[in-house]
């Protein structure tokens, strides 16, 4: 399958769960999506036309939340970036790692750094944080701030 | 000078801590062990348990999460006991000092004796600095 | 049977990082494994929103110290990509060099430190013997052994004197005949075979479930490798071939990684000799909103980098994503089912490198029993006597 008939494949296939194309660069394409196809395309993507999973990277912007999930077609050379919006007051997605391992991981950082709940997820415990870190306080947030009352900042000279 | 010294400072064995390091002062101190820079010479062993241990090398800066398992190694350690703080992270935290999961230096947390700077010390650097330790140790007993 | 949970770590001798798992085994088959991460963890994602573009790649580069050029070479690539900006011709191959050495020193490290998990420590001071000149190298090419500094984003910082050229290329000539030595010594050594062959399977289909990487996969007959794949660099201007097997045990991973460092030295000497004129750097002045992604193939396997600009100098999000982080959960596919006794070398065989993986769990003590030194020595003698009976000896 070439490229133009992958793109062509994916926008017969999900016309109603694609919000936008936005095709950046030969090797690159970005792909929104509603929160809720995201299971049926990230699949398709996966098992049908054979993609490797790359990562999925959540970020905090002013209003919404956003996370990408990277899938890169090593025949073709092509990364498509599948994003979704989610709204703040709503962060909830349903998890990947029913249909490939490879999430399983990802989903569980973006859980603890960012505070996004992924439904269908067997194992979210934390993953790089201590235990004792408090609820409610994600570091990657922009409303971040230092909850630690012990810290030392300055190098002592 | 105590026996116990004594002994210590004839073939001192050493532990390697990481609590949070990028690797290279790990592996800088492994490769003290192979052929070309060979720290046996010095009757210097890296040691497997804590237990067995009389300087205590202690690299990285130090996270939340190891930081913990640090002070319960440091409480194991038999005394007399040395501790040798390697690289950069490990003297100020050095370019992770405003990381949210670094909290505080590791000689607030254990005392330190020797400090080796460089990000990554050479091995030459981890050397000498054990060898200084050494020879401080033995005057500072010597002259009591 | 009973089960006993057997906790490895957080600070075991045989590893250098500190890291935890807790097996489950009965008898001594291991039936699960949990694997706790997090002491390595700085938050370098979050520090690098503080940092600007430029700063951003000395910090990057202290994610990890063996994979030190990887990093910083999906970082800079990623940087492009926003840009979107083409770096100059010369800069290219001294950025491939760079990445070639650093996978040669990798790959010799991870052979040195698999010998010294099995017990066989000649190969581990062979191998680590033979590093050294690597590095010796990569200290006449960089200035620095671990830590180089080349990169920046649009080219690299120092550029590769035509007088080092010839000293380099002899001393490469010199590591390969030792090498060739190495290779012999550990491919068809016995007691390696019996250790490794066989063992810690990780099959095609859980490569591909896993979405493990590097030679992880390519040990599995997954033939995965980003510089064919998506050439970057100068891959696709110089001859090389990429090292597939098929059996997917710790001996094939261990063969994947020896042949992979000649195709390196093959890399490099061909980058040397064919080296282009130009400029070293294609000076980026700003950096518009956007966002872009870099991917490199680095010695464990792919290396990916996500950066969001918005215009500033620094990035409103940088995402690291190291190749450790998708290959440690193949762990339950090769773990499993083994005996406890290899479970180290099988624990090493993906080549782990944690402080790439937890850039940014206390030992669970429900133990079903604990054992004490009298119950060992009776358990060691009667496995002693099965074994006897076994193989006949009395």
């Amino acid at each position: 399958m070439t490229r133009e008939e992958v793109l062509d494949d994916l926008r017969k296939k999900f016309k109603d769960d694609i919000i936008e194309v936005f095709d950046k660069s030969p090797k690159r394409v970005y792909v929104e999506i509603r929160p809720d196809s995201i299971v049926q395309v990230a699949s398709y993507i996966f098992k049908d036309l054979k993609a490797r999973f790359n990562t999925a990277s959540g970020v905090d912007l002013r209003y919404h939340m956003e996370i990408l999930y990277h899938f890169l077609i090593e025949d073709i050379n092509l990364l498509i970036s599948l994003r979704v919006k989610l709204q703040k007051q709503k962060l909830e997605i349903d998890s990947l790692s029913p249909i490939f391992e490879g999430s399983s991981w990802i989903e569980r950082e973006i859980h603890e750094i960012l505070g996004i709940n992924f439904r269908g997820h067997k194992d979210l415990r934390k993953l790089l944080l201590p235990d004792d870190w408090p609820e409610g306080v994600y570091p990657l947030r922009r409303d971040y701030k230092e909850w630690d009352k012990n810290v030392i900042r300055d190098r002592g000279v | 000078m105590s026996i116990k010294l004594k002994a210590l400072l004839k073939s001192p064995w050493v532990f390697h801590l990481s609590t949070g390091s990028c690797n290279n002062c790990d592996i800088e101190i492994l490769d003290c062990l192979t052929p070309r820079f060979d720290i046996e010479r010095f009757g210097m062993l890296l040691v497997g348990s804590i237990k067995h241990a009389d300087v205590l090398l202690i690299t990285g800066s130090g996270n939340r999460k190891s930081m913990e398992r640090a002070k319960r190694l440091y409480e194991q350690i038999p005394k007399p006991c040395l501790v040798v703080a390697v690289g950069e992270c490990a003297l100020s935290r050095g370019m992770f000092i405003h990381s949210y999961n670094c909290p505080v230096p590791i000689d607030k947390v254990i005392p330190v004796d020797v400090y080796i700077p460089g990000c990554p010390p050479k091995p030459e650097a981890i050397i000498a600095g054990v060898v200084k330790l050494i020879e401080k140790v033995r005057k500072s007993t010597e002259k009591k | 049977m009973e089960k006993t949970i057997i906790p490895i770590g957080p600070y075991h001798p045989l590893q250098e990082e500190p890291e935890f798992f807790l097996l489950t085994v009965e008898g001594e088959k291991v039936v699960d494994i949990d694997v706790h991460i997090g002491y390595n963890h700085r938050g370098i994602e979050k520090l690098s929103e503080t940092k600007t573009f430029d700063q951003s790649t000395f910090l990057i580069e202290r994610i990890c110290g063996i994979c030190s050029t990887s990093h910083p070479f999906a970082y800079t690539r990623a940087v492009e990509d926003i840009i979107p900006i083409e770096v100059p011709e010369r800069a290219k191959y001294i950025r491939t060099i760079i990445a070639e050495g650093e996978r040669i020193h990798s790959h010799l490290l991870w052979l040195g430190l698999a010998g010294h998990f099995l017990g066989y420590n000649t190969v581990y001071m062979w191998a680590w013997k033979l590093r050294e000149e690597i590095l010796d190298v990569m200290e006449i090419l960089t200035g620095n052994r671990n830590n180089y500094a080349m990169f920046k984003p649009g080219g690299v910082r120092r550029d590769i004197k035509s007088e080092d050229i010839p000293v380099v290329i002899k001393k490469i000539d010199s590591i390969v005949s030792t090498l060739e030595m190495l290779k012999k010594a550990v491919i068809d050594d016995p007691v390696l075979h019996a250790r490794t062959k066989g063992i810690g399977i990780l099959s095609k289909e859980d490569a591909i479930n896993y979405c493990a990487l590097g030679p992880t996969a390519r040990a599995s007959g997954v033939a995965r490798d980003l510089r064919k794949d998506s050439p970057y660099g100068a891959y696709d201007k110089v001859e090389w071939d990429m090292i597939v097997t098929h059996n997917g045990d710790v001996f094939d991973k261990v063969v994947v990684r020896v042949l992979e460092t000649f195709e390196s030295i093959k890399i490099i000497k061909n980058c040397l000799l064919n080296l282009p004129g130009g400029e070293i750097d294609a000076n980026i002045k700003d950096i518009p909103p956007g966002e872009g992604i870099g991917f490199i193939e680095a010695p464990r396997g792919e290396c990916f980098h996500y950066v969001k600009s918005d215009g500033t100098n620094r990035p409103v999000r940088h995402k690291v994503r190291a190749p450790t982080f998708m290959n440690l959960p193949t762990y339950k596919a090769t773990v499993i089912g083994e005996d406890i006794s290899d479970a180290t070398i099988i624990l090493a065989a993906i080549d782990p490198c944690y402080c790439c993986t937890e850039r940014m769990t206390v030992c669970n003590t429900k133990r079903k029993k604990i054992y004490n030194g009298k119950d060992l020595i009776k358990l060691s003698r009667e496995k002693t006597e099965i074994l006897r009976n076994k193989m006949g000896v009395k």
